[in-house]
């Protein structure tokens, strides 16, 4: 893994757990058994992924971080090699500081993801995937099935879903992205969860009962 | 129709409370120490009788599979393991129990580990559901400062822990060894079998691995009891479902509903119908992305359950439901699965991962018509090469939808071969490994 993942990305020469990444380490390491923390492989280079993320605006892994979680958690660097390079959502080279993980599976196709990334290859710039625009604020990465299928098409902004994404609400949201906020995840067209638009047909006699009885506030009130 | 007092899943929407507070108001964590003091076999019996069949695709009998684990340890300890790693393209009811009842799960994890003698859960969700593990570790924290996990769980005086472990983005990892694998720290690379999970599991310890949809049912199966369950729905096919209805119809939506319901009574009272109509349907994809497409002239009249769905040729999976009206190329629809399939095969054997990436690359000339009409035997003899021929069903999966696809829209295909033909389009050779 000299050169990387075959990406050409510049590898920092060094990398460390700062304070926060470090309080966070000992309740992960606690959920597995004495002498089974290799276990804990994914979260630390989660863990690892989400410091570049917060310190240098870029969310990756390189290298010199997989050495570190290999050190600590007592494994062969190639293991973690391996287990970097097969999970999809560790970035082996820098992305932008909004990662665009656009669904183009059957189900977001159906309801129209071409749509969605015409729209954010239109907005960024961005001619392939896996490429970042010009200005290092967004990267585009084709993912499939993200399992929200009913509010298709689905575009995740780092950790966030926004659905029911058409044209006009993925320009909205490019928009809002550029003045740096991230606005509210979940359904461009206001719906609630996974109900049919215009209300739920089932979850209704209950509902009113119990709520009538006053024996569940709702969210948020 | 089911009746809203039958459903379990009663914040399926997020419509109200989905903390602690609003669990119990809603029934959860109710004498839950009572149902642990019937003893062990009595809750895999009940299990049994409820019929219930597991929620994930495979529908093998849940309380049959808890009753494979040891009676009595041999000093090893055992583990439920709760795959919460949905990505089934068609698929999202895990993560509306997750996200808005996630007590339900936390207490079926206690009763379903009572039951097989469990030390702990470790419910592993998939990483791109983050908001969703956000959720699901403040539940664990509330179930725990409550009593209900931890020492003297619920006060039922059984010790129990529940984990939450993020995968990282692979679909594999849904696989039930392949989830075994990822969790201890490897690539989500499938087991042989045997030794099933049941014997040599996670650690090497005995391991049961359980879908959300049925562990987060049990509570109300232990509550309202085997023969509640077993009423609702067909014999073998018994109890409520949550469906996933997306695609071309005009609501799409999750909604939980009984085992067997007509396919079309389900979209047209739940999910607007399809959109233009129902004589506007080409054909549905009734079981997440991995069962084969069935054309309208099925979907008239066939039942949402395991055995109906058997019967056609097609499957239950996880009861997405994937609608495609007759605007919709399925050739493409079908085509985008077998990239699905090339991109998430794991690569350890051999058929799979040579297979998917030579299905995706014939279809894509399917979808131009840039192929002879011979091929398509082709394809079909290719399928079965893959399934069968592989250590985890990830094979049969890629073979099934363009077996389906085959079997119901052969003429479409040829018509398409001929109309790149006709239109003088350059012909390249055909090559098995282009």
């Amino acid at each position: 893994m000299a050169d990387g993942t075959g990406t050409g990305a510049a590898q920092p020469a060094q990398f460390a757990f700062d304070a926060e990444s470090e309080a966070a380490i000992p309740a992960i390491l606690a959920k597995y058994p004495p002498g089974r923390q290799a276990s804990a492989v994914l979260p630390l280079l989660d863990l690892a992924q989400r410091q570049m993320g917060r310190v240098t605006g870029s969310a990756w892994i390189p290298v010199a971080a997989m050495d570190v979680v290999a050190a600590r958690l007592g494994m062969a660097p190639i293991r973690v090699y391996e287990v970097a390079t097969f999970y999809l959502m560790f970035n082996k080279q820098p992305v932008g500081k909004f990662h665009l993980q656009l669904c183009t599976t059957t189900p977001c196709w159906l309801r129209g993801s071409d749509e969605v990334v015409a729209a954010c290859r239109r907005l960024t710039g961005i001619k392939g995937w896996g490429e970042t625009s010009e200005d290092g604020l967004f990267t585009m990465t084709e993912v499939e099935c993200l399992g929200a299928c009913v509010n298709a098409p689905i575009l995740q902004v780092n950790d966030d879903f926004y659905e029911d994404m058409d044209a006009a609400a993925t320009e909205r949201l490019l928009e809002t992205l550029r003045r740096d906020e991230m606005p509210p995840p979940g359904s461009a067209i206001g719906r609630q969860g996974s109900a049919p638009v215009g209300g739920p047909t089932t979850l209704i006699e209950k509902a009113g009962l119990i709520e009538k009885a006053g024996l569940i506030e709702k969210e948020g009130e | 129709m089911l009746s809203d007092q039958d459903r379990i899943f009663t914040n399926l929407y997020g419509l109200h409370d989905w903390g602690l507070k609003g669990a119990r108001a809603r029934g959860d964590w109710d004498g839950t120490a009572a149902i642990l003091a019937r003893g062990r076999d009595a809750l895999i019996e009940e299990m049994k009788a409820s019929g219930m069949r597991g929620r994930g695709g495979a529908g093998f009998p849940t309380g049959v599979k808890w009753s494979f684990m040891p009676k009595q340890s041999d000093g090893r300890p055992a583990y439920l393991v709760v795959n919460a790693d949905e990505s089934e393209p068609g698929t999202c009811k895990d993560r509306d129990i997750i996200r808005n009842d996630p007590h339900k799960l936390l207490e079926g994890s206690l009763i379903a580990g009572f039951a097989m003698g469990a030390i702990a859960a470790y419910i592993y969700i998939r990483g791109e559901f983050y908001n969703e593990a956000m959720r699901l570790e403040a539940a664990v924290k509330e179930a725990y400062e409550a009593g209900l996990l931890g020492r003297n769980a619920a006060g039922s005086g059984y010790d129990f822990d529940i984990h939450v472990h993020r995968g990282a983005g692979a679909y594999i990892c849904g696989e039930e060894t392949g989830l075994l694998e990822s969790l201890e720290g490897k690539k989500g690379m499938p087991r042989l079998k045997p030794p099933f999970p049941a014997a040599v599991g996670v650690y090497g310890c005995p391991t049961t691995v359980n879908n959300v949809e049925t562990i987060a049912a049990a509570p109300a199966i232990m509550r309202r009891g085997a023969a509640w369950f077993s009423a609702l729905g067909r014999p073998r096919n018994t109890g409520t479902k949550v469906f996933c209805i997306c695609g071309h119809v005009e609501k799409p939506c999750n909604v939980e509903e009984e085992m067997g319901i007509p396919l079309r009574e389900l979209i047209e009272r739940h999910a607007g119908g399809v959109r233009g109509g129902w004589d506007n349907l080409l054909g549905i994809i009734p079981g997440g992305a991995s069962v084969p497409v069935i054309p309208k002239s099925i979907c008239d009249t066939v039942l949402m359950d395991f055995d109906s769905l058997q019967a056609v040729k097609s499957g239950l999976g996880t009861a997405a439901v994937i609608v495609m009206d007759r605007s919709t190329d399925i050739i493409k629809a079908i085509a985008r699965l077998s990239k699905f399939y090339k991109h998430e095969s794991c690569g350890q054997c051999t058929p799979c991962r040579e297979g998917t990436g030579w299905l995706m690359r014939v279809m894509n000339r399917l979808v131009e018509g840039r192929a002879e009409s011979e091929e398509i035997d082709t394809l079909e003899k290719v399928t079965r090469q893959i399934e069968g021929h592989t250590i985890c069903a990830l094979g049969d999966a890629a073979a099934w939808p363009v077996q389906g696809l085959i079997r119901h829209f052969r003429p479409l295909i040829e018509e398409r071969i001929a109309a790149y033909k006709r239109n003088g389009a350059p012909m390249s050779m055909p090559m098995a490994a282009e």
